[in-house]
């Protein structure tokens, strides 16, 4: 099947920086594609070079198997990680100003009842909140019914209730055969929305898959979490008896919490009881994408 | 619709519903030109400026030309001369408020004349006369007249110097600083990711200031007419030709200022530039008869000076198109040059 966007070799230049270093990727129909990495990783650089919105650049973009032409902007919708709209606008007339700039526009009924904005519709673009105004930057992506829809860290800043909004709407998009382009640097955001992903570090792909797999192919184990105040397991994780026990054992000191990767989980929580340690205080989670960051790069993502 | 047209449209009525709805800025641009003419025709009523022009004429018979005037004519103070060398300029200038007063040179008993509504003629007159003579000797003298023709009010003079210098700020920050705030917080952006074409967005900014500036300008025009009882003596469609045709051409100045800039600061610093030394050398406030020929050849650079110039001369003159090309030919050609250099070079991003 002919990828809907494909992009080879994409470099470019900054006076003294490379933001984006040779950056390769395919992305088939009606799937989330997550680029993901830390802060100037080049996430936003690369998508908005995609969108011809950045000039400059070398390496190749295909759409639908063939280079982009005037028709590209008909059929991509874009959310931007931070724009504003004109002033004085009610959410209705914002949108329909924007439906007045395409050719065949989604009708707004539809985009209005996808992104929930029925209760807001005479508010002025100003007044609104921060997931609300996500929520119509988004209808504003979707209101020329595009093919591929383009999602620059559509949730960053907005609290848990109006991200889960958020997801749900993408959701719903992708039902349709829409195919979506999200960066982030919320690793659960993409570990749920997302088929595949890319994990950018200084404008470089590091990891590319799905994320199951790619936490499965560089993460074993399991993640203890356990409380950095609680002496008796502080002297058991650095005494040489618990290396005896689970000999592969890792361990990550974080601000407040000592984490401590395993692969064997009951042997290890097994001769943590047997050493009568409160197992109450102690979390357990699989491997997640930000671990595989971790382990990729030797840096945490928001650091 | 045409796609293309639907697109200018939509872009075109967003941008109106902005600016009327932003009721203090909305009120500011009626408010502001008014309250300068208000303000300005009562401050002339009663007092006048630190120097006046005395415009000087030949005799009317040639034969009888004294080539003097009284010694003490050259040493009087907040006076300027200014020589013509035929009589019809002299009067032309004093009836359209060019200068303040004038007199005959070589005539016995010194001849001058006053425009009655000029607010500054009778401060230079009582100035000349001080100087030239005792209060006794005044009438055997000194001979006053007044110019022939209609009365020109000084507010005649200086409306429409007023209302296009209104329209120069509006046109001015209205276009090229909004442009410049929606690059900075990526409206410019939003916009650039749909198939608008810059072309279609700026001709929408150009025609909605120019709609924008029509309507605000029409309702100051009559409000001003009404209040101050002034009549336009040409065509109004001859003087909404220039006054239209006036604005493009500021507006597209502003485009061209705008078209790469992203810092406010910087774009307030680049019309400032413009603006003020444009008011000042365009005859806004006050006429540049009898300044230096640097100041005069400058002037004509300025696309205020023409359109001011222009409607004046069809406000108090009557003046038609025909006699108006030269300003016409001016004003369109800037109004090219500034569109196409502004279109090309625009930038949608900061980057």
């Amino acid at each position: 099947m002919t990828a809907v966007l494909e992009v080879r070799d994409l470099v470019k230049h900054y006076p003294g920086v490379k933001a984006v270093d040779g950056i390769s990727f395919s992305i088939s129909q009606g799937i989330c594609f997550g680029l993901i990495g830390p802060n100037g990783a080049g996430k936003t650089t690369t998508i908005e070079i995609i969108e011809d919105i950045i000039p400059h650049y070398s390496g190749e973009i295909l759409y639908k198997g063939s280079p982009k032409t005037s028709s590209f902007k008909e059929e991509v919708g874009i959310q931007f990680q931070a724009t504003s709209l004109f002033s004085f606008l009610t959410v209705l007339e914002s949108l329909k100003t924007f439906y007045n700039l395409y050719r065949a526009p989604m009708p707004l009924e539809k985009v209005i009842r996808l992104c929930r904005l029925e209760d807001i519709l005479s508010r002025r673009n100003d007044k609104l909140s921060g997931g609300q105004k996500q929520r119509l930057m988004l209808a504003i992506a979707l209101v020329n019914d595009p093919d591929l829809l383009f999602l620059d860290e559509p949730t960053t800043g907005l609290d848990p209730q109006a991200r889960r909004h958020l997801w749900e709407i993408v959701e719903t998009i992708k039902a349709q055969g829409k195919t979506v382009v999200l960066t982030t640097h919320y690793m659960e955001e993409a570990q749920i929305l997302c088929e595949e992903i890319a994990i950018i570090d200084q404008g470089r792909i590091i990891a590319q898959g799905s994320p199951d797999d790619l936490v499965r192919k560089h993460c074993f184990g399991v993640t203890l979490s356990f409380p950095k105040h609680d002496s008796a397991i502080n002297h058991l994780l650095f005494s040489e008896k618990i290396r005896l026990i689970c000999p592969d054992i890792e361990i990550i000191d974080t601000s407040n919490r000592y984490e401590i990767l395993v692969t064997d989980v009951n042997l290890c929580l097994g001769a943590l009881l047997e050493k009568g340690i409160d197992l109450s205080l102690i979390t357990v989670r699989p491997q997640t994408l930000e671990d595989l960051f971790l382990k990729l790069t030797g840096r945490q993502l928001r650091q | 619709m045409n796609t293309i047209l639907k697109r200018f449209y939509s872009i075109f009525i967003a941008r109106n519903k902005e600016y009327f709805r932003d009721r203090a800025a909305f009120g500011w641009n009626f408010l502001f030109p008014f309250l300068i003419i208000l303000g300005f025709t009562v401050i002339f009523q009663n007092r006048g400026q630190s120097e006046y022009k005395i415009g000087i004429i030949p005799p009317k018979v040639s034969a009888t030309q004294v080539d003097s005037l009284p010694v003490e004519f050259g040493q009087l103070k907040l006076i300027r001369r200014v020589e013509f060398n035929d009589r019809k300029t002299g009067f032309d200038k004093l009836k359209y408020h060019k200068i303040d007063l004038l007199v005959e040179k070589g005539s016995q008993p010194l001849h001058y004349w006053l425009n009655q509504s000029s607010p500054k003629g009778n401060i230079a007159e009582s100035l000349l006369l001080r100087a030239l003579y005792s209060p006794a000797d005044h009438p055997g003298l000194a001979v006053k007249s007044f110019v022939n023709g209609p009365r020109i009010h000084y507010i005649n003079w200086l409306f429409p110097g007023i209302i296009a210098m209104s329209m120069m700020f509006s046109a001015l920050y209205g276009v090229g600083y909004t442009i410049v705030r929606y690059r900075k917080n990526g409206v410019l952006k939003r916009l650039q990711a749909t198939p608008l074409t810059a072309f279609e967005y700026l001709a929408a900014q150009v025609v909605s200031r120019l709609f924008l500036i029509l309507v605000n300008n029409f309702i100051l025009y009559a409000g001003c007419s009404f209040i101050f009882k002034f009549k336009c003596a040409g065509s109004y469609l001859d003087l909404i030709f220039i006054f239209a045709l006036g604005s493009i051409c500021i507006i597209s100045m502003s485009l061209l200022v705008a078209a790469k800039v992203s810092s406010e600061e910087l774009a307030n610093g680049i019309l400032n530039l413009i603006s003020w030394p444009m008011m000042f050398l365009s005859e806004v406030w006050f006429s540049l008869e009898g300044s230096g020929y640097w100041v005069k050849l400058i002037s004509q650079f300025f696309p205020l000076k023409h359109i001011t110039e222009a409607m004046r001369l069809i406000i108090n003159e009557g003046v038609g198109l025909y006699d108006l090309r030269y300003h016409i030919t001016v004003l369109t050609g800037m109004s090219i040059v500034f569109m196409v250099i502004g279109s090309l070079s625009f930038k949608w991003t900061e980057t």
